[in-house]
């Protein structure tokens, strides 16, 4: 919402500094976006007179002008066609910046000659392209007077920003009553007295609404003029339209575009002449169409309000107005149309059009009912004093809808909802000067809301009122305190989840990404997406148009580009939500990881090797252990999903329930990223997590340290080949549950010392004695019985 | 006696004289071993009278200890001078790199969302979580944005297809959808603070379609907008540890809020490089207010007995004001160089006793 300072005057009497409105505009809650203050930059530009102008002794197109600036007389090289003896123009003394070019003015010498100053064209002041002469100012400006005064751009322009719920404040007017009531000066009455008619309009309003649609129009005034004279508006309309970015059309047009920003009340102007029949507010009929003031045709249905008359639509209710019946220099007789829309429709159909005017922008924000009235007289004031002619008496169809009503707002309220001791007066004053009319009794002040605010509808709004013009800066501030000494823990199960598996991949050198939620549906496909549920209806762009079934696709992705930059060596993961369905259940916390490449730089003492699938599950594993999962009771199956590499992936569990997947990718998934060689990933799905049992205490188990001296005996098996490594161990563990503390796996090996479909494990055994130690005959036996039991199990045998 | 004298004289010539380990091995069996010349005299001992054995007894003891001692030091001076040499030759080039660890990062948006709970967890409030995927009711109805609302507008929402009963679910526009979640189970006292990620469809260089918020909502029977300015104050100083930053509080709307407010803290912009302090320019933070009472009924608490506050702010926006990040949109990009430069190594885990922030 734009106005300039003089507008806004015209509403409000005050001596407060522009900074000063600006600032209390902010606090009350109507933000300035910007305050443009043009004169500044044109300062230094004056009225100048040229006193002689005559041929440069050394250029055929160049002048030599002797300039009288006010401040002296100033010799200026000028090559505009138009620069002669005797003109006023803009003078600009060396030093200045000029605004259109950006350049800094220099005394300079031009051809021999010093030129010690300029004369500006439009497009050097910024005021347009115009650029073939310089600019002409009328022979009665006074040299060296502003060139921003004479021009009218010594108004400051200033930009508000206005919510939502304020369609009052698209006006100047509402504006200048709200800093007003915020001390700022005194609010100038509204100029609408009845100007009257002295005819019966030949044209009269209709409704034709089904009751339902009733409220689509609930109201309409209008009045007809005759012998009206159109033209070009006077300067100061023109001025102040420009200033806020709108182009002067006609005086009739004009009017309109003011009364819309200078009330908040938008106007229409019918020429009279086009009409066939009187204007019926209506339902579109199927397949009508109109011709709008944009130039452009808008197919109209069912759910839109229009204004016809017999022969066709004239006017989009409360959007915009037809070309064909749209007052021109020609027009003479002239049909004014101020009328009441239903805001939700207005929105809605100007999002279905997608049309934007400054009409709907206030209809869909609400315009103050009782304005369909005054605003004819305003309107007709305005016509008569500009366009002369003669006035109807008024026509209206429909009834104004009653908006008054009444709140009470408790005493003590402000006190107990803000906390700030507002005196009771003082609120009454705000709410009177915000035209809430109220009354104080017993302990509550009784408020009519006025017609202009819609947004007021119940005791919190009436205290955010008192409370914004108050002045929330002087709301004392306190301490929000916390119930106990201490406070209590802040962090969820999974949020803590969360944080512990990112702090324990980071400290494994992994570096953590955030990336979008959504991904390409193509993709999603092979990471067990495609659900239809879960495309966007309105996805922001083509590839991300589905909710990502699995983070890695996207890591996939963010490796690939991390490559093409040459940082092919990658460990990139990412703990946030993926999403196997629509419901709330179906959203789950995964911490992914995808390793890239190979396991660190070229180094002068470590060969680094390609990443693969033990990188994956050591990682994985040190995510569970960071989210106390029970590692010693987890199983790993060789079932991992599709994505990844089908023999060189699994799946951490604890029976049915997975918490983890890992493993080599599928090179399928990888194809669309352009990655080479072998990529690792892993799944930890946090939510399957189980949470440690409270019960259970924070005491742990007694340490039964022996003090007797550990045992380690090695031990190689020659096994079938499928016969699984945690199979092995588990076998030699229970020979001796009591005696035997760690087995650990140091050889695998599969070749033709030991032959086809066989394979060599070699194990290293520790024994801890507990209670003495062991003698050689004893460890010959748990020997004996660790050979037995893996051949029993495992089918291995001792290899000699 | 001169004889021993020049024994002696001559022995420990011999010890000092040792080129070697070996040499000085050789020096000690010639001199104390068994056949070795002091214990060759010490044998003439046993033929000698009574006051002359004790008197050449006590001499050659003396000789044979100090001899001794001189051997035991020269040895130790020889093996000392051997490892010195040892040592030397084994020197190795220390400016060599040590093996490679790959040094792990946080994302700024996790360690921002951290410090902002190590701030409002000590002020008494804990985290609450809500589905990404939310429906209408939640998202807007219930936090008094009807249907056609105007300010349904101002969020540029993601849809789902529409289901056969007509309604369509949509990606929350914000996080305060959890406030109605925890509203409708929770009793009051409540004092939540909400991070998680948010989305809208808007994207050019200031708007990413997905971006992180932290909500916060604190309702009881006594809370009112001096507690908000309190809560809100502190943690801006704490949060960009400039403990007089200036704040001030501006008149705003939010259809969920009652009386509403932003919040904005001071800055300057001296020389195209923002700071945060006392400057002539505000920044805004945050939007805050006071819990709609309507909103308070949609959810199932008494407007009448119960009131409260509630706030949101961005996440990427106070992380790239704190740490002076310049684009939005590389928090999503995930590209190495940037996360090394912006992320933070874990065992910088925020917390207020330990320091908030490196």
């Amino acid at each position: 919402m734009k106005f300039t300072l003089r507008w806004l005057k015209d509403h409000l009497d005050t001596e407060a500094s522009l900074d000063a409105l600006g600032e209390k505009l902010t606090v009350i809650g109507l933000e300035i976006e910007s305050i443009e203050d043009r004169a500044k930059a044109l300062e230094p530009f004056t009225v100048g007179y040229v006193i002689e102008a005559k041929p440069h002794p050394n250029a055929d197109r160049l002048r030599v002008c002797r300039v009288e600036t006010g401040k002296g007389e100033v010799q200026v090289v000028c090559g505009a066609p138009n620069a002669r003896t005797g003109m006023k123009g803009v003078f600009a003394p060396a030093g200045t910046r000029i605004p259109g070019t950006g350049v800094e003015l220099k005394e300079t010498s031009i051809r021999g000659v010093d030129s010690r100053g300029m004369l500006c064209s439009e497009r050097e002041m910024g005021l347009s392209q115009e650029h073939d002469g310089i600019i002409e100012l009328p022979d009665d400006a006074v040299v060296g007077a502003s060139f921003a005064a004479i021009m009218g751009l010594d108004d400051p322009v200033i930009d508000v920003a206005i919510t939502p719920n304020r369609g009052d404040c698209l006006g100047v007017h509402g504006i200048a009553r709200d800093l007003a009531a915020a001390g700022m000066g005194r609010l100038k009455p509204l100029k609408a007295d009845a100007v009257k008619g002295t005819f019966r309009s030949q044209v009269q309003w209709k409704r034709d609404l089904p009751g339902e649609k009733g409220d689509a129009c609930p109201f309409v005034a209008g009045r007809l003029f005759r012998n009206v004279k159109n033209g070009p508006s006077p300067q100061w309309l023109q001025d102040r339209l420009r200033a806020i970015g709108l182009r002067p059309i006609s005086a009739l047009v004009d009017i309109t575009n003011l009364v819309t920003f200078d009330l908040g009340r938008p106007l229409h102007v019918f020429d009279a002449d086009k009409l066939s029949g009187d204007p019926t507010m209506r339902m579109a009929r199927a397949g009508e169409t109109i011709l709008a003031l944009n130039g452009k045709s808008y197919e109209l249905d069912a759910e839109t309000v229009v204004i016809a008359d017999d022969a066709r639509v004239l006017a989009i209710g409360g959007i915009m107005g037809g070309e064909e019946t749209g007052c021109t220099e020609a027009t003479t007789s002239v049909f004014l149309e101020s009328a009441l829309f239903d805001p939700i429709r207005i929105a809605a159909t100007g999002r279905r059009l997608s049309i934007e005017s400054d009409a709907r922008y206030r209809f869909e924000r609400g315009v103050d009912p009782a304005s369909a009235l005054w605003g004819v007289e305003v309107g007709a004031r305005l016509i008569r004093e500009l366009c002369g002619g003669e006035v109807s008496e008024v026509t209206v169809a429909g009834t104004e809808p009653k908006t008054e009503r009444a709140i009470s707002l408790r005493a003590d309220r402000v006190k107990t909802l803000v906390g700030a001791d507002v005196p009771v007066q003082e609120q009454t004053r705000i709410l009177d000067a915000l035209g809430f009319a109220p009354r104080a009794v017993e302990g509550v002040i009784r408020a009519t809301v006025p017609s202009w605010r819609r947004d007021v509808d119940g005791e919190a709004d009436l205290v955010e009122e008192i409370a914004r013009i108050w002045g929330y800066d002087r709301i004392p501030m306190v301490p929000l305190r916390i119930e106990g000494a201490l406070p209590s823990i802040a962090l969820t199960p999974a949020s803590s989840k969360a944080r512990l598996a990112r702090r324990a991949l980071a400290a494994r050198g992994m570096v953590e990404a955030v990336t979008w939620s959504f991904m390409p549906a193509a993709q999603a496909k092979l990471f067990g997406g495609g659900k239809d549920a879960l495309k966007l209806a309105n996805p922001i762009s083509a590839d991300l148009d589905e909710m990502r079934p699995s983070i890695l696709p996207n890591l996939i992705a963010a490796a690939a580009r991390n490559a093409d930059r040459g940082m092919g060596d990658v460990m990139l993961f990412e703990v946030g939500p993926q999403y196997a369905g629509d419901q709330p259940r179906d959203q789950a916390l995964v911490a992914a990881c995808v390793l890239a490449g190979r396991t660190g730089p070229r180094h002068w003492a470590q060969a680094p090797r390609a990443v693969d699938a033990f990188d994956a599950k050591a990682a994985a594993l040190a995510v569970l252990r960071a989210c106390r999962a029970p590692l010693d009771k987890l199983q790993v199956t060789a079932d991992a999903p599709g994505w990844y590499h089908p023999g060189k992936s699994g799946t951490l569990r604890l029976g049915p329930v997975v918490l983890a997947h890992f493993g080599e990718l599928h090179p399928n998934v990888l194809k669309p990223s352009d990655l080479r060689g072998a990529v690792a990933a892993f799944e930890v799905y946090l939510n399957a997590v189980p949470e440690p049992r409270a019960k259970k205490g924070k005491a742990r188990p007694l340490l039964k340290a022996s003090p007797f001296q550990p045992v380690e005996r090695d031990f190689a098996f020659v096994l079938p080949a499928d016969v699984a490594a945690d199979k092995l161990i588990a076998a030699v563990r229970q020979s001796d549950k009591a005696l035997i503390a760690d087995v650990q796996i140091f050889d695998v090996y599969t070749g033709d010392k030991v032959g086809a479909g066989k394979k060599s494990v070699a194990v290293a055994v520790t024994l801890q004695p507990i209670e003495r130690t062991l003698t050689d005959a004893e460890i010959e036996a748990v020997g004996k019985k660790i050979v037995q039991n893996v051949e029993k199990q495992t089918g291995g045998v001792l290899r000699t | 006696m001169t004889d021993l004298n020049q024994l002696r004289t001559e022995l420990l010539a011999a010890v000092e004289g040792a080129s070697g380990l070996d040499a000085l091995e050789a020096l000690r069996v010639s001199a104390l071993g068994k056949k070795g010349r002091v214990t060759e005299l010490m044998k003439g001992l046993g033929a000698m009278g009574a006051e002359e054995r004790r008197a050449a007894g006590q001499a050659m003891n003396a000789l044979r200890d100090a001899v001794a001692g001189a051997i035991d030091a020269r040895k130790a001076s020889l093996e000392g001078a051997a490892l010195d040499a040892k040592l030397a030759a084994e020197r190795i080039d220390v400016t060599l790199p040590p093996r490679p660890e790959a040094e792990g990062r946080i994302h700024p948006i996790s360690q921002t969302i951290d410090e902002v709970v190590a701030i409002f967890g000590e002020m008494g409030f804990s985290i609450a979580e809500g589905p990404d995927i939310e429906d209408d009711f939640h998202n807007f109805t219930a936090l008094n944005i009807p249907p056609e609302h105007p300010a349904r507008q101002m969020h540029d929402t993601f849809y789902f297809p529409e289901k056969p009963d007509g309604g369509r679910l949509l990606l929350r526009t914000h996080t305060s959808p959890v406030q109605v979640r925890t509203m409708e189970g929770v009793k009051p006292p409540i004092r939540i603070i909400v991070p998680g990620r948010t989305f809208r469809s808007d994207s050019d260089m200031t708007h990413t379609p997905m971006f992180h918020q932290v909500e916060g909502l604190v309702i009881d029977e006594h809370s009112h907008m001096g507690h908000l300015k309190g809560c809100l104050i502190e943690f801006c100083r704490t949060y960009f540890e400039v403990p007089d930053v200036p704040v001030r509080f501006r008149a705003s709307h939010f259809p969920f809020t009652e009386p509403s407010a932003e919040m904005d803290i001071g800055c300057s912009r001296a020389g195209g490089e923002l700071k945060i302090g006392a400057g002539d320019d505000w920044l805004e933070i945050l939007g805050c207010g006071m819990v709609h009472p309507r909103v308070l009924q949609n959810c199932g608490i008494d407007p009448d007995k119960y009131q409260g506050f509630a706030f949101g702010m961005g996440i990427e926006r106070i992380a790239m004001l704190k740490y002076g990040i310049p684009d939005l949109r590389t928090f999503f990009d995930a590209d190495l160089r940037w996360l090394r430069h912006y992320g933070f190594v874990p065992l910088e885990t925020p917390s207020l006793v330990g320091g908030l922030s490196p």
